[in-house]
């Protein structure tokens, strides 16, 4: 396992309650205030209503893979280690996508349509990293 | 983009109220390589030069400037001795040349300019440059690079429609057999088969080595004025018919879920804006970044249905000589040279001059280019009759 190593989330104003409640093992996000919808990346102002009237809240950490990309050809030099390693497109069951990795399964084993469940195996020092692996309620 | 997010392009049935008012009256390329001796203020001035050249024109007879890629307008205009009364340096991707060309249009039809130079200078492979990497919203999982964003959706178009890899040989085979025709070409006198492209080495699996672009120095100009000036000129003027875009950009922070279908389909309105239809169209120029947009760009305009891009393909559609839409003849983006777009749009005004040589469209009288990403767009030039 190599999450110590990957390169730091860039914290701003917006995200940062979403990285302080990944530290608690907590996958959470903004919640429009008018429309009941939710969004990421966070934001000052809900995309549905373009108003800065919006809540944080927890997920389900629950969602379905989307799509995935297999690295071969390296970016970051603390992911040299896990060359080819996987970036997986997960559309939150509350609606967003997150581009995330897979833990507990591989590649092999990723089909689109799948459930997945959040998971915070680690990240680089100060951080907890969201991945997803398969759900524990999947058929 | 939230699905409830109406989209506000041009309806179908408007006519552009630019149509055929401005016109390419000179073109410029250089060749395409590696050259640290040069930077792309060189590799500027020199396209700048041919452009001028190519329409008779001395840098006095310039008052508006687009730059692209090159740092700066101010030192760019400086070294070349002009002093515009409209000047702009635009946004690095390459979905700002198609809206460089608008820019330059506007600025000609509202008086702000009379003869533009548009001037795009890249010197991408002499430095390096890394289409991936870098602090981003995604860096801690790896994401990274536009290859990647397009390996994601074309992994989604496959479980979508049933299109595997096998079905973007084709694309890169084609634009490699045009390469072999173009002697400027990067990748002249290197034929590629579709065995080739589908045992290239894999860089963001699905995509492999062969649905990439080539990155090189090089640069474009492109001299743009009314078209009853271009008439006076030395080379026959092409003309500007239509031009439709249709932005997206909801989502911005990952790749998009939707293959850009719906506002591409919104540039649809590109053949009522230039008073013609597809049938009258000889070529096309498509941006092809990767493989996958060409096929993006060819469903979303409505050249075969959603998903049916692969089959559409497969027997030599894009293959100059061959099929009925010869599609990037100078190479394109995967066997030219990845000059964003500006390249293509020069080779089509190169086809409509009769310059093409080898690789030239019989009859060519227009000539249609398509960007998919999330500024969509798509424009129609034509021969003056």
């Amino acid at each position: 396992m190599s999450l110590a190593t990957r390169p730091k989330p860039a914290v701003d104003n917006w995200n940062r309650p979403f990285w302080e409640a990944c530290g608690r093992g907590e996958l959470t996000l903004q919640r429009c205030n008018a429309t009941g919808k939710c969004f990421f990346p966070p934001a000052p102002v809900s995309p549905f209503t373009g108003r800065p009237e919006w809540e944080w809240m927890r997920a389900s950490g629950r969602g379905e893979l989307w799509s995935y990309v297999v690295f071969h050809q390296g970016y970051f030099p603390g992911m040299k280690d896990e060359l080819p390693y996987p970036v997986a497109m997960v559309r939150l069951e509350e609606g967003p996508f997150l581009l995330t990795n897979l833990d507990g399964m591989s590649a092999e084993d990723a089909r689109i349509g799948m459930r997945l469940a959040v998971r915070f195996p680690g990240g680089p020092e100060g951080f907890a990293l969201p991945q997803f692996g398969p759900a524990e309620d999947a058929p | 983009m939230p699905a409830d997010t109406p989209l506000a392009a041009p309806a179908l049935g408007d006519a552009w109220p630019l149509r055929d008012k401005v016109a390419f009256a000179g073109i410029g390329t250089t060749r395409y390589g590696n050259f640290p001796e040069t930077d792309s203020y060189g590799l500027g001035c020199e396209a700048l030069n041919l452009a001028l050249d190519d329409a008779g024109l001395r840098p006095a007879d310039i008052d508006g400037l687009i730059v692209n890629r090159i740092p700066t307008y101010e030192r760019f205009a400086e070294m070349t001795g002009i002093n515009p009364r409209y000047c702009l340096l635009t946004e690095m991707p390459g979905r700002f040349s198609g809206v460089s060309l608008a820019l330059a249009a506007q600025a000609i039809m509202t008086g702000e300019a009379t003869t533009v130079a548009l001037v795009y200078g890249n010197n991408g492979r002499s430095v390096r440059m890394n289409y991936g990497g870098g602090d981003s919203q995604w860096s801690p999982w790896g994401m990274t690079s536009p290859g990647a964003s397009h390996a994601m959706m074309w992994r989604r178009h496959n479980h979508d429609f049933g299109t595997t890899h096998a079905d973007l040989g084709p694309v890169s085979v084609a634009f490699r057999d045009h390469a072999c025709l173009n002697p400027d070409a990067v990748m002249h006198g290197r034929p590629i088969t579709l065995e080739d492209h589908a045992r290239a080495r894999p860089i963001a699996d699905p995509l492999r080595l062969l649905d990439y672009c080539l990155i090189n120095d090089g640069a474009v100009a492109w001299i743009m004025t009314s078209a009853e000036r271009a008439r006076d000129m030395r080379r026959p003027p092409v003309l500007l018919s239509g031009y439709a875009r249709q932005d997206a950009f909801g989502y911005g922070s990952a790749p998009p879920d939707d293959y850009w279908y719906p506002n591409l389909s919104a540039c649809r309105s590109v053949y009522d804006r230039a008073g013609f239809g597809r049938d009258d169209i000889q070529g096309l120029g498509i941006y092809d970044n990767f493989s996958p947009t060409v096929l993006f760009s060819l469903e979303g305009l409505g050249f075969c249905g959603q998903g049916e891009g692969g089959a559409f393909v497969r027997d030599g559609t894009l293959r100059l000589g061959r099929g009925r839409w010869p599609t990037n003849t100078s190479g394109g983006h995967l066997s030219d040279s990845y000059m964003q777009g500006w390249g293509i749009i020069a080779e089509c005004v190169r086809q409509l001059r009769d310059d093409c040589g080898e690789r030239q469209i019989p009859n060519a009288a227009a000539m249609q280019y398509i960007c998919a990403t999330n500024i969509a767009q798509s424009l129609i030039l034509r021969r003056a009759s």
